[in-house]
């Protein structure tokens, strides 16, 4: 049985306790994302400015627990900064460690972050959540509601 | 008189251990644990008579037809109704809104015409009406709460000036409130309008007569009240279900068929398209006969002790760390505890007491609008129903702290 120690390390409750670029941007110039969990009611705002191709400023807003907004956070600090494309890859391979992807029908495990070709750093922290399936939607959140938006802008 | 202390050895999943613990089952209003009686009826009807009903002329088909019909009239009785051809089987409530929506809606609503929910109703009873509205452009108003989480009904008579459906529940799933139905039943009937009622939290827990809530139409499920999960029920005046169109077409629910149009079945397989679902059927009424053996009336004094007892332990231990939404009174509700503990969110908590076997929800408990009211995104909600006693409620007073001294900001 896997323990809350699996799913609650110190550095998630550091983030959820004191998340980074939290708050909202002004809405133009910065493009607004708002992502629902509608199992839970968990919400997120995700607003950011791109400059160069790059995501320059970027924050975060909204209500959720402990999972959903220490990913969110992590989230905000890893993707500052980044190019769409690197952007793109590192929610993949996030994904992927959440073992959302095809292949995880077939295979009894999820694949590990050890084929990333990312860094997930902080990110690997939030592991544990895929012994917690219920748990999964509230860490993908905030990666899927960024996903919403940069698929809007580009569209 | 007391419902028997052992109930809980009739429940064969509640003697189960999860995660080391013995489990504590406090998530009834999602869906309620199943007696053996229930379990053991379905078990016998595929065992014995499984055969599809209303056609066979061979002896277990009719067998199938005769339990499924007295478990109609078995229900029927249940709830105070005139006749068992007012019961009509649906999927769950959700169905019967559907239903009552698309058949009576579609017929009767318009441009011009309003429906009244309240702000505590379920995203049952107002999606079905949203659907139809952007079809056909009547307008939706809403009852408003007080703070204390029941029915502000100051305005209710301009809330009622145009409206041709009244669609309340008469327990809230959220708040425990328990609403009074007959008061707006008869002003609603004054003021020209129908009412239907969610029934859902109701039937489950207060002994129900459909005469004496003066409602026209009433929805319920049956995996609430000890029964099996893939059965519902639509209750409805004779005379309203009468003239109300098909909802589904299919078998089952016509006289006749031509090449130029079909003939309505009679009440109530007008409504019933397509092969029911016999077991879960034959499974709720045995649900209903156990429920009877137990006294609704008992039911509900062993709910209101155990609110009672709750509120106090909770209040005692956690003073202001501690909210519990809806009426403070346990008369004026019924056992459903959406609680906030100091700032730890529901799914944070609900996770924790689950390393504990302790089974309670957290979300948003399918009303939205409601958690907009409150100002909240989500509730941890602890359910109460027959089986439980004060063991369980101190196992969640004395586990709430444990997620407190992890998440506590």
């Amino acid at each position: 049985m896997p323990g809350l120690e699996d799913l609650y390390k110190e550095i998630i409750l550091d983030h959820y306790r004191n998340p980074r670029n939290r708050g909202e941007l002004e809405s133009p110039p910065a493009h607004r994302t708002e992502g629902f969990n509608p199992l839970c009611g968990d919400e997120v705002t995700i607003t950011f400015e791109l400059k160069d191709d790059s995501l320059a400023e970027f924050r975060i807003a909204g209500q959720g627990c402990s999972i959903s907004q220490a990913s969110a956070s992590m989230m905000s600090a890893a993707v500052q900064g980044k190019s769409i494309k690197e952007v793109r890859d590192l929610t993949r391979e996030f994904k992927s460690m959440m073992s959302i992807h095809e292949e995880s029908i077939d295979s009894e495990e999820p694949n590990s972050a050890s084929t990333a070709t990312f860094e997930l750093g902080d990110l690997e922290a939030l592991k544990g959540v895929v012994k917690f399936p219920v748990r999964i939607k509230c860490a993908t959140l905030s990666w899927n509601t960024l996903l919403t938006g940069l698929d809007e802008l580009e569209a | 008189m007391n419902l028997p202390p052992d109930l809980k050895d009739q429940f064969p999943l509640l003697s189960q251990v999860i995660n080391d613990h013995q489990i504590v089952y406090l998530d009834s209003a999602a869906s309620s644990q199943k007696p053996d009686s229930v379990i053991e009826a379905m078990n016998s009807y595929y065992r014995t008579i499984n055969a599809n009903v209303h056609r066979g002329a061979y002896e277990i088909a009719a067998q199938a037809t005769e339990a499924m019909e007295a478990s109609r009239t078995q229900i029927g009785k249940f709830i105070g109704a005139n006749s068992a051809n007012e019961i009509v089987f649906t999927k769950n409530a959700t169905e019967s809104f559907n239903l009552v929506a698309r058949s009576w809606g579609g017929q009767n609503l318009s441009e011009g015409d309003a429906v009244l929910i309240t702000d505590m109703e379920h995203h049952a009873n107002i999606v079905p009406w949203q659907i139809l509205q952007a079809e056909q452009g009547f307008e939706i108003r809403w009852i408003p709460l007080t703070p204390d989480g029941l029915l502000d009904l100051t305005q209710l008579d301009q809330l009622l000036d145009g409206v041709k459906m009244v669609s309340i529940t008469a327990m809230s799933n959220v708040l425990g409130t328990l609403n009074p139905v007959r008061a707006i039943t008869d002003r609603a009937h004054d003021a020209g309008a129908l009412v239907t009622v969610d029934a859902s939290q109701y039937v489950p827990h207060v002994p129900t007569n459909v005469n004496d809530l003066g409602a026209d139409l009433m929805c319920f499920t049956g995996h609430k009240m000890c029964g099996p999960t893939g059965i519902g029920v639509l209750w409805g005046r004779e005379e309203i279900l009468e003239s109300m169109p098909p909802f589904l077409g299919g078998g089952e629910m016509i006289l006749d068929v031509r090449k130029d149009g079909f003939t309505s079945n009679e009440l109530p397989h007008k409504f019933e398209a397509g092969t029911p679902p016999i077991a879960e059927i034959i499974g709720l009424g045995a649900a209903v006969g156990f429920l009877e053996s137990l006294g609704m009336a008992e039911i509900r004094q062993h709910e209101i002790s155990l609110t009672e007892y709750a509120l106090k332990a909770l209040g005692d231990r956690y003073g202001d760390d501690l909210t519990i939404h809806g009426p403070k009174e346990a008369s004026q509700r019924g056992g459903v505890l959406s609680i906030q503990y100091r700032d730890v969110h529901p799914h944070d908590l609900s996770q924790v007491l689950d390393q504990k076997g302790i089974c309670i929800r957290a979300g948003h408990h399918c009303a939205k609008p409601l958690m907009r009211e409150l100002g909240v995104g989500a509730t941890a909600r602890a359910s109460l129903y027959l089986y439980n006693d004060e063991s369980d409620i101190d196992a969640l007073v004395n586990s709430l702290e444990l997620a407190g001294e992890m998440f506590a900001l």
